[in-house]
């Protein structure tokens, strides 16, 4: 029993999970992060638009308002020290008709309450002027420069490896099955076994709702709210720089149109209620009304360089609003994290282990480490640089993936570090081995047979992402 | 820097011809670069029969294929690199290669031949809508997880498009004892070479519906079905007829893209309609020295053309650096019309042209009983009689020397096709 035993147990680990119990390994605390999937990152975090937002968009005096934009500050600080991709490549909001300009102010001055810096509307020639791509009927736009683009599964994957080389403990392919409150603290009852925590961390995504439920008197009820995207090619990824929205309608943000911090373009969100919390299908509805929307910022935008479409659901909360805090005697909430949740994560993780902190009276560790090392991305090197490392490390010279030009090293690196990848997903999530133009066409093979080398196991045990997901059906 | 006189990019059949002619010219200094640790390319995983009946008058494999240039490589002392990737390639002919043992290496080409192949379009690129579960391959990349690694992909298969590699994917699969249920095909035709239909698919009693598309793939970890529904004359799924197909695997064959990433880098213009560069006669592109050949020109239905047409490659590049650049005398256009999708080569210069010259097309549907007009600048000056035209198969067409000699100066040559003359 003792060894199922924990200071805090956190559930779920998306970005913000991540985001808490990196910001919980600094205290002198036991952590374990518990995981429905085989790997971080398989829900909300890895289907989104990888947007760190400007700030301009939540309401004055809510909660997301102000965790918004520390968060995007914190992220311009992380991304360097725990070593991911971001880049802050500015934003502009739309606007058609001169009839809808009082709500392009409306934005901007929230936006300025909210304490978004160096905001400025401009003409419709002017937004022209920045992005040549977008349409004519422009008449005006919101421009914010501090508005970035992230790799969402760089970060969540950089804060979870950061969190576990300082301590936390990562228990994947565990599925809670209830909560009951002891004397001290919580019974959490898993497909593997029951732990005990003094601490609980409800950091579940769409399925916040029913983790609370377990615990929490006043329910919460979270809709999942499904966007679907269109992904393409990086030889039209410079169609624009800055991340384009449109003016904001009730039901979202509505379509943008940004570069990826990779260099792809990606069109999307719709925004569609489901009620299977799995239904992340996309459907050709959805994918034709992205479309339609997005031609309308940006007409010249080539379809037929699709390379892939997915869709994510939004963990959207009835009231609108973030959920955080202790909601119940030691048991902590972090749900209805939607947009903008991926900026505001760093937030919610110092706000959230904050309170336990406090709360359990734990104090700082010695010997935190604060840096954390990315995968070599060898392909961006000199040429000079690159046979370097390749003298040294050989296997940085064979290149597996051929349309990101991902070397065997990188793949293998993917699995043989803190919290390394155990499936196809994870090796493409850490080191983007079959994002390129062929969709992994050309080395899935190669990259199966890596997987089943490296981990000990055989090739028809090598999956997509959870077991039932495996490629080979026989010899 | 390190020269070579030719350098060629791919070590599949067209790279292989192309250095083979070129030795064959007189050129001593030539090097292979080939990504994979194999020569011979995709041909490798082909292990069917149906290849070198053109070039060898005989019915073998692709990797016996494969190995009859191989061999002649051998023979020829003709160097090679594998497991080496081109990542950059400049319009002054500087290549930058990268492998394990060597690192990254610059060097200087007098003339290039590009040979990269082409890749499959994947599920992304086709938009088709559910979830994104494991069992969803491209026909090629199953081709080689059953023929190299030995292993079986799925046990209930539906196969969307119906290019060749689908058909031959069809029979394999079959053979190793899988039940493909349907071939579904989005066009009123095949994509594919008539003769793989009857062995592959009719011989076997799988079905091929025309007109028919997947519009869902259902299943969240693996492919647990399809759904199918029959289109209209826009494409468009028809509401009302769909079908689900239970099934653990989705096979797409559904067409060929030149990989001519390496190309745009070094400034070569490609034809939007092939997908590959423009060249003239010479199969040399816009960019002077850089020659292309095989499935990254244009996508090749039998290996016996590639074979042919990138060892007129080979000879050109050979020509380019022992005679130098050529003198830039005025190119006639080609260019097709009434179904004739496009050409290759795409300039012809008639000046210095060889005595013969291939131009290979393709037609954009299935269409009987035409006839193929010539003209040189609206002048007609051959038709041919067509009986079946179809556009999984690739037609060809010679253009004689001799047939300019009164036209010296034409500038558009036009290969149309029409109707059948009230004579015919």
């Amino acid at each position: 029993m003792a060894m199922n035993t924990y200071d805090v147990l956190v559930i779920g680990a998306g970005v913000v999970g991540a985001a808490i119990a990196r910001e919980l390994s600094k205290y002198e605390l036991s952590v374990c992060v518990m995981e429905k999937d085989e790997d971080v990152c398989s829900g909300t975090s890895k289907a989104n638009s990888g947007i760190v937002h400007g700030g301009f968009d939540p309401a004055v005096g809510s909660v997301m308002a102000a965790m918004n934009i520390r968060g995007a500050e914190l992220i311009r600080k992380l991304h360097k020290t725990l070593d991911f991709p971001y880049k802050q490549n500015g934003a502009m909001v739309l606007c058609f008709d001169e009839a809808d300009r009082p709500a392009l102010e409306d934005l901007y001055d929230r936006g300025v309450r909210n304490g978004v810096k160096d905001m400025a509307i401009i003409s419709g020639t002017e937004a022209r002027a920045l992005e040549p791509a977008i349409s004519e009927e422009v008449v005006a736009a919101l421009h914010v420069p501090t508005s970035g683009v992230v790799c969402p599964f760089g970060m969540t994957i950089a804060l979870s490896e950061n969190a576990a080389d300082n301590g936390v403990e990562f228990r994947f392919l565990t599925t809670v099955t209830g909560i009951e409150k002891t004397a001290a603290g919580y019974e959490v009852k898993t497909d593997q076994g029951d732990f005990s925590a003094t601490y609980v961390v409800n950091a579940a995504g769409v399925y916040a709702d029913t983790l609370h439920n377990m615990v929490c008197e006043e329910p919460l009820h979270i809709i999942p709210r499904r966007g679907e995207y269109v992904l393409m090619d990086k030889e039209v990824g410079t169609l624009v720089s800055h991340t384009i929205f449109q003016l904001p309608s009730r039901k979202g943000k509505g379509v943008l149109v940004t570069p990826t911090v990779h260099g792809n373009l990606l069109v999307g969100p719709n925004a569609f209620d489901v009620e299977d919390r799995e239904a992340t299908d996309t459907t050709s509805e959805g994918l034709e009304e992205i479309r339609a929307q997005a031609l309308r910022s940006v007409p010249a935008i080539p379809f037929q360089k699709m390379i892939t479409g997915f869709a994510g659901l939004r963990a959207v909360e009835k009231s609108g609003d973030f959920i955080l805090g202790e909601t119940a005697d030691g048991f902590f909430d972090a749900a209805g994290i939607q947009s903008p949740g991926l900026t505001a994560a760093p937030v919610i993780g110092e706000y959230i282990a904050g309170l336990i902190a406090k709360k359990a009276a734990a104090r700082k560790k010695d010997g935190f480490l604060a840096v954390r090392k990315g995968i070599p991305e060898v392909a961006k090197l000199s040429p000079e640089e690159r046979a370097k490392l390749i003298a040294k490390r050989p296997d940085y010279g064979r290149i597996v993936c051929r349309c990101e030009n991902i070397s065997e090293g990188e793949i293998l690196d993917a699995m043989n570090r803190t919290l390394g990848a155990v499936s196809m997903d994870g090796v493409k999530r850490r080191v983007r081995q079959g994002m390129g133009r062929c969709q992994a066409g050309f080395c899935t093979p190669g990259t199966i047979e890596l997987i089943a080398k490296t981990l000990g196991i055989s090739m028809n045990e090598v999956a997509k992402n959870r077991p039932g997901s495996e490629f080979i059906m026989g010899e | 820097m390190e020269y070579h006189d030719i350098v060629i990019i791919g070590g599949g059949p067209a790279g292989l011809s192309a250095a083979v002619a070129a030795h064959d010219a007189g050129v001593r200094d030539i090097l292979i670069l080939e990504r994979d640790d194999h020569l011979g390319g995709i041909l490798n995983q082909c292990i069917h029969n149906g290849f070198g009946l053109h070039t060898f008058q005989e019915e073998l494999t692709g990797p016996e294929y494969a190995d009859r240039y191989i061999r002649q490589i051998a023979e020829r002392h003709i160097p090679y690199k594998l497991c080496t990737i081109v990542s950059d390639i400049s319009a002054e002919r500087e290549v930058l290669y990268i492998n394990s043992e060597e690192g990254a290496v610059r060097l200087k080409a007098g003339a290039v031949v590009l040979a990269m192949g082409c890749r499959e379009r994947p599920r992304g690129a086709l938009a088709l809508p559910g979830f994104r579960p494991a069992g969803v391959f491209t026909a090629g990349t199953a081709q080689r997880l059953v023929n190299i690694e030995g292993y079986m992909v799925g046990k209930e298969v539906v196969i969307l498009g119906s290019g060749d590699i689908g058909l031959i994917m069809a029979r394999r699969m079959t053979l190793e004892g899988a039940k493909v249920k349907v071939v579904a095909e989005l066009m009123p035709y095949s994509g594919g070479l008539k003769r793989n239909i009857v062995q592959c698919l009719e011989d076997y009693g799988i079905p091929l519906r025309l007109r028919h598309t997947v519009t869902k793939i259902h299943g969240k970890a693996r492919v647990e079905g399809v759904t199918i529904a029959e289109v209209g004359d826009d494409r468009k799924p028809i509401p009302g007829t769909e079908e689900f197909y239970s099934c653990d695997t989705l096979l797409l064959s559904c067409g060929l893209l030149p990989e001519n990433e390496l190309s745009k880098q070094a400034g070569v213009r490609l034809d939007s309609v092939t997908g590959g560069p423009s060249v003239d006669d010479r199969l040399e592109t816009s960019v002077p020295g850089v020659f292309a050949c095989g499935n990254v020109l244009h996508v090749h239905d039998l290996v016996d053309y590639v074979s042919e047409e990138a060892a007129r490659a080979g000879e050109q590049a050979a020509a380019y650096v022992q005679t130098g650049e050529r003198k830039q005398t005025a190119a006639a256009a080609l260019e097709g019309k009434g179904g004739v999708r496009y050409t290759v080569p795409q300039t012809l210069h008639i000046a210095d042209m060889a005595d013969r010259v291939t131009v290979r097309f393709r037609v954009a549907d299935v269409y009987r009983d035409k006839q193929l007009v010539v003209y040189y600048d609206g002048r007609e000056v051959r038709r041919i009689k067509k009986r079946i035209l179809a556009p999984g198969e690739m037609e060809e067409l010679v253009l004689m020397k001799s047939s300019f000699a009164d036209w010296p100066d034409v500038q558009t040559i036009t290969i149309a096709l029409e109707d059948q003359h009230g004579d015919a």
